[in-house]
């Protein structure tokens, strides 16, 4: 027996292409913009939000039915608040380090539209299993989408990858600098970051053209 | 017939039900985790001012610190003074390292004394006297931790951040840029002036350390201004002490 059926895989699966929460769902863009400007903040963000993403969406699957419809917007925000405080405090007090350099990203993924959106359109009508595979799935299409975008705004934008200077100095003008090769410093900018994740959205729908949308 | 969640009376008590859950929940964590917290935040702070003062285990390119096991001994061995500038009073208090400058900077505003601590480190017949500061960057608090000499030239710098942009203003904890400080002077023709965190540097390999400025980040306008007016408002408030120091 395969370790996920057909049905379960498929929801790891069809986040990471062809229902992106990016690109095809438009989700979570904000945080697209914000964090990418260098790869190693687009890979802790990726892996922050797989985190929260699959145990919410277990927490609010579990809570799915004495949850008042009324106020569930309000009940997801909390479950995600406080999920996101306690990991905060835990790591302030056991990993200082690592939580200095998550502590950014804290307000990002409490206000990240992906993991309200997958509470509210899946976690609410489904069981726990189901949804965690589902949670883990779309937090992986966007971090696939965050790790592409950052790793063109880095390497564009500052000649490094990692941190490293894949490209050269570009004081010191060796590597591909001795040509006369300049970092764009526009990459660094939130547009550049609209306009890389434009691109990847036009190279997916013009692959797979039933993603294209009728109007 | 209604469902049951969908009622009024249910909605209300629900709501009580997670406010208390959820609260008590964190007012435990939060309760429970401070003094281990407190403790971690200790530490970083010896951390910083060794760092700042060249105590520290850098790597080619990155910042690393003394481990925290170590911080507390060697911040023994090499912080031989600890000072408390209050007006024209100078102070010895070792636990001035825990001062806490935000709160000093408004009860400037509120018209009481500030007081000022100053840190002065041995290292090598060398001296160094280190200042911590407190500024704002783009979202939120930035500060830093500077070692002079008696003249008022940067021998060391550790700028930290609490929310800037990863990969652009949060760089200003990366060594390229706190490196450029070492060396650069804080006052020119004997007044002090500060340091410019300059956008249109015409010494972007930083040789000229009498220029008071260093190269800015890009993409980090904000954030550098931040780190130049903390540098102008908070270590002038230092020149009194180190004009007396070389009476």
């Amino acid at each position: 027996m395969a370790l996920l059926s057909k049905k379960d895989s498929k929801l790891i699966l069809d986040p990471l292409t062809d229902n992106n929460p990016i690109t095809i769902q438009v989700l979570g863009i904000c945080s697209a913009l914000a964090i990418t400007a260098e790869l190693n903040a687009s890979i802790v963000m990726a892996i922050s939000v797989l985190f929260v993403l699959g145990l919410g969406n277990v927490v609010i699957s579990l809570m799915r039915n004495i949850i008042p419809s009324k106020i569930r917007i309000i009940v997801q925000l909390v479950v995600v608040a406080t999920l996101v405080i306690i990991v905060d405090q835990v790591l302030k007090a056991f990993a200082y380090e690592l939580s200095k350099t998550l502590s950014v990203f804290v307000g990002l993924i409490i206000t990240n539209c992906i993991i309200m959106g997958r509470f509210e359109a899946f976690a609410l009508g489904n069981g726990p299993w189901r949804s965690f595979l589902d949670g883990v799935g779309n937090a992986a299409g966007y971090g696939i989408i965050l790790v592409i975008v950052g790793f063109f705004r880095e390497l564009l934008g500052s000649g490094t990858l990692l941190g490293f200077k894949v490209l050269g100095d570009p004081i010191e003008k060796t590597g591909i600098y001795a040509i006369g090769y300049e970092n764009n410093g526009f990459m660094l900018l939130s547009p550049m970051a609209l306009i890389v994740v434009g691109i990847i959205i036009w190279v997916q729908r013009t692959r797979n053209k039933a993603l294209v949308e009728d109007h | 017939m209604e469902k049951r969640t969908e009622k009024n009376v249910y909605t209300i008590l629900f709501s009580i039900g997670m406010v208390i859950v959820v609260g008590s929940l964190l007012a435990f964590a939060a309760s429970a985790l401070k003094p281990t917290i407190d403790e971690n935040k200790r530490l970083e702070k010896q951390q910083n001012i060794l760092y700042a003062m060249g105590v520290n285990e850098n790597d080619e390119s990155s910042a690393n610190f003394v481990s925290t096991d170590v911080a507390p001994e060697l911040f023994d061995q090499y912080i031989t003074k600890q000072l408390v500038i209050q007006g024209n009073d100078i102070t010895e208090d070792d636990q001035a390292y825990l001062i806490d400058v935000k709160k000093e900077q408004a009860n400037a505003k509120a018209g009481l004394e500030r007081k000022l601590p100053v840190f002065i480190g041995e290292k090598d017949g060398k001296t160094y006297y280190i200042a911590p500061i407190y500024g704002k960057g783009l979202w939120d608090a930035i500060w830093a931790y500077v070692a002079m000499d008696e003249d008022m030239v940067i021998q060391g710098a550790y700028f930290d951040h609490k929310g800037e942009t990863p990969g652009l203003g949060a760089n200003i904890k990366q060594r390229f840029f706190m490196d450029d400080f070492i060396g650069e002077h804080l006052k020119s023709d004997g007044k002090f002036v500060g340091i410019d965190v300059a956008k249109s540097n015409a010494d972007p390999k930083n040789e000229d350390k009498t220029d008071n400025e260093v190269d800015a980040i890009a993409g980090a306008t904000i954030t550098g201004n931040g780190v130049a007016a903390m540098i102008k408002s908070d270590l002038k408030l230092y020149v009194p002490f180190f004009n007396n120091l070389k009476k």
